[in-house]
Formats: structure tokens, sequence, C-alpha cells
């Protein structure tokens, strides 16, 4: 069985062009899956759906055969403006979850210090997050995901707001966690180049209303080459893809 | 931008040490000013002195007050008024306030009165307040807990309505349960706002207190200038005046001190 299940999920915003049309699909367990697609295409919309952040029109979404109802600590979420609590410390932010469901104060110091080495942050788990650059935030919001050990992480363009050079460095260490966490992953992206680089399939999106346009397998090794041909010819062919959605809405 | 931070837009900041000298020092100079002034009307015969008396007379006057045992009293009436009447204020305000921020539902239904209300000087219902209620402590009380609500109200509505959406989603997909919701999310988001709430309901408070105790009072500070003037006793006004200003000041810092502790996060 998939591990989530998109059926027939529309959504319509008031009445104008619905955001997303009878979208199906189907990710497997531990799969990492990019959705890609011109802005406006419903990409970001069927992530909260899957989030349980909205509810979808028409169609359901399952988690293991369960249909979505609203949020839950099955799904972590990283959104692309960090959304810390800015009144807890780094190590607070990260034991969020693990305070709720009541875990005992070591075990949450110790899951904390864990995942904030697993993201390159040990040193920095009494500061604040107003001391901390983009980059770092995302990093804190990643192991805050991690640490409440969901099986499901969603992440609505994480790296969208960071520099070039930071943002392939957190792509890098993403690949690195995935491969040690083995997650199920929905990644929401605009640039080819993260989601090649990332996805062992890359689902593209056509412009409002939102449909599945075409799927890519990614077969390249678990640790990528940006720079290999392999590699490069999945992003050209990816990209003529992605260019004929965006060519109809700015002709 | 670290470079910004710190030097702020008009260049370093002072260090402790000289922004306490200089605050030290523009409060000593104001003494001087003002023995120098009430000095001269004596010298040259200005004017009757007793209009104008220096601090030290001033200061005589709360000392003599203070001998006699009646200034406690009078403190201690103003003090605990106050201290009803804004803790009273501040729950009502507070306990209303988060729902209201939350549901705009009640929102709709609770604003439009508090918006009708609040236009209305709060002196001006005083009056009223004497008419319901009677001259005595309830009255006084319930006066400033009038007056205080409509900024601790007003401060904690606009804190939670403006909530970021995003900071209760992040919570509810890491496990949140309303409660939780409320307690770890809400709460600490809204504090900033409240505080500065509450910092206006105590100035407030001590704003209404002496009106309300210039009317049927036998004690208070407010009771201590009105009783001052009917006698010509300048300096016990003015020492009245001193010690409510002093009260005010120290309701602020109190509040400051809070604030630091609970919004260490904001500047650390």
């Amino acid at each position: 069985m998939a591990k989530i299940q998109f059926e027939g999920v529309s959504k319509a915003f008031g009445r104008g062009v619905p955001a997303l049309e009878k979208m199906d699909l189907e990710v497997a367990e531990r799969e990492f899956v990019c959705l890609l697609g011109p802005s406006g295409c419903g990409k970001s919309t069927l992530l909260n759906i899957v989030a349980g952040f909205l509810a979808p029109s028409g169609g359901r979404v399952l988690v293991d055969g369960v249909p979505v109802t609203g949020p839950g600590a099955d799904r972590g979420v990283v959104f692309q403006e960090y959304v810390l609590f800015p009144w807890l410390t780094v190590a607070g932010n990260v034991e969020f979850g693990p305070t709720l469901k009541g875990v005992a104060a070591e075990e949450r110091h110790r899951t904390a210090a864990r995942y904030l080495d697993l993201v390159g942050l040990g040193g920095h788990a009494e500061k604040f997050p107003v001391q901390l650059s983009g980059g770092m935030k995302q990093r804190v919001a990643i192991a805050r995901a991690l640490a409440n050990n969901p099986s499901i992480i969603l992440m609505d363009e994480p790296f969208g707001a960071l520099d070039a050079q930071t943002r392939e460095i957190l792509q890098d260490e993403l690949s690195r966690i995935q491969r040690v966490e083995h997650k199920t992953v929905v990644f929401v992206t605009h640039s080819i180049r993260e989601a090649v680089y990332l996805a062992d399939r890359v689902v593209v999106m056509t412009s409002a209303p939102g449909r599945i346009k075409q799927v890519f397998d990614i077969e390249l090794p678990e640790v990528r080459d940006r720079f290999a041909p392999e590699f490069t010819r999945y992003e050209a062919d990816i990209t003529r893809v992605v260019k004929e959605e965006v060519l109809k809405v700015h002709p | 931008m670290p470079e910004l931070m710190e030097w702020g837009l008009r260049g370093p900041a002072l260090d402790r040490q000289r922004t306490l000298r200089l605050k030290a020092l523009a409060i000593v100079g104001f003494l001087v000013v003002w023995s120098v002034v009430s000095g001269a009307v004596v010298a040259f015969t200005l004017f009757n002195p007793i209009f104008f008396p220096g601090p030290w007379v001033v200061a005589g006057a709360l000392v003599t007050l203070a001998a006699k045992g009646q200034l406690w009293g009078h403190v201690g009436a103003t003090l605990e008024r106050v201290a009803i009447g804004f803790s009273t204020g501040a729950v009502l305000a507070i306990g209303l306030g988060l729902p209201c921020g939350y549901f705009r539902a009640l929102r709709g239904v609770v604003e439009p009165i508090v918006e009708l209300l609040r236009p209305i000087p709060p002196l001006a219902m005083l009056p009223l307040f004497i008419v319901w209620v009677g001259i005595g402590e309830g009255s006084k009380v319930g006066f400033i807990t009038y007056a205080t609500f409509f900024p601790m109200f007003l401060t904690t509505v606009h804190a939670v309505s403006r909530l970021d959406p995003l900071l209760v989603r992040a919570a509810q997909s890491l496990g949140a349960r309303p409660v939780q919701l409320f307690f770890r999310v809400i709460l600490p988001a809204a504090l900033p706002e409240m505080l500065t709430g509450i910092r206006l309901g105590i100035a407030l408070s001590f704003f209404v207190i002496v009106i309300s105790e210039f009317i049927g009072a036998e004690q208070g500070l407010g009771f201590l200038i009105n009783d001052g003037r009917s006698f010509f006793l300048v300096p016990q006004m003015l020492g009245a005046a001193v010690l409510l200003g002093l009260f005010g000041y120290a309701g602020n810092a109190l509040v400051r001190l809070a604030e630091r502790r609970l919004l260490r996060w904001q500047a650390p």
C-alpha cells in the first residue's frame, strides 16, 4: 500500500479557475517526491492538503490508508518562512514536539542534541531564533520536524528564501540526512536543479488548474553530482516540460 | 546588518554607566533649578512664597506627615485601591480579550460595544459610578477597573488576532492540541503586546485614582491634594503629587523588569 494516496483531489478558492483539478498520485514509503511547476500551479495547495491545513473541495488524501482530516504529528512540515517559535531557544524549538507528547526532559534533551548535531548546529542549542541566519533557522526547522519522528515530512519551498550558496549546502545536508533517516518526503520547489538533485521522482504540474503533466523517475545514484552528464540530461528534459507550462501563463 | 543593529540609527549606544550618570545629573539639575527659582521667589519677594515651595519644603511636608503617622494611611489607601482596581481590570481585560482575539464571532459581538464605550472619557462616568455604587470604596475601585479595562482589552485582542497563522500550523503539525496551542503558542506570542497594555493600565490607574479620591474620600493621595487645596497647603499638594509620580514610575519599572525577563528572546 502506498504511504500517501491522492484520490481525485480538487481544490477551488472562490469562483475563478480551480487551483487543483482531480489530482491522482501515489507516494511510496520512504520515497522522496518533488512537486515542480510554475508559480500558482497549486503545488503548495496540494502540500497544505496533505498537511491537513486545507480541506480539498473534492476527492481525498489518504495517509497509510486513512483519510487526512487535519494536521497531525505523523506529518512534519518545514515551511519556506522557517516559522520557528521566537520565544523558545533553538533546543526548545527542537524539543517542542516531544514536549507536547510528554517525553521526559532527559530524553528530550538527548533527542534535541542528536538532531542538532545532525543538522550541524550542535553548538547553538541555547541561542534564540533572532540570533540565527536564514540558513541556520531552516536547519533548526528541519531538526524540529525530524525530532518529532514523523513518518512523512512535507517541505514547502524550504530553501526558497536562501541565497544560492546556502541553498546548495542545505540541499547537500538534506540529501545526507535523508540517507540516514529515510522519511517519506514531499518537497515543493520551483527549482528544477534542486528537484533533480534531491528526488527519487519529480512530478511536474500544469499551470492552473493544477494537474499532473508528467512524472520523471530520477535514476541517479543516491549521492549525486550536479555536473554529471546524466544529471544535466534530466535537468534539460524537465526544463523543456516545465517551460511549456510557464509559457501558458506568460506567453 | 549586525553593524546597524549594534549602532542603531544614531551612532553607538551609550554605555550603562554613562547613561545612569546622565539620568542622575538630569534629576539633580531639575531639583537645583526648582530650588533656585523658589529661593528667588523668597529673596526678591516676587509673590507669596506659600504658592511655590522649594523641593526641601515639599520633602519636609511629607516627613512631617509621616512623623505624625498620617502618610502611611493615605499611601496605603491609594495603593490598595489601585492594586484591587487594576488587577480586576487586568483579569477581566485579559480573560475577555484572549477569546475575543481568537474567535472572530465573539469579537464581532463584543468589539462594537467596547468601541462605543471607549471614546467616552472615563472621567465622565465617575459621577455615574458614584450614583450606582455609592461613594465608598466600591465606586473608586470599580472606576479604576473600568478605566484600565480598555487599553488592556484592546492590546490583548489585537495581539491575539494578529497572531501569525503559520505559528499555529507549525504547532499543530507537531501535534499540539487546542489547550497546548493556547498555552504554548498563543499566549507567548501575544505576551509582548499584552505587557504593553498592562503598562498603559498601570499608568492609567494612578491617573484616575486621584480624581476619584477628590470626591468623597477621607484617605488617599488624591484626598491629600484636594485637602491641601482647601487650606493652601501647597507643600502637601506637591508632596502627594510627587509620591503619585514615584509610584507610577515604580509600577512602570516593575513591568519593564518583567518584560526584560519574559521577553529576553527579543534581544538576547
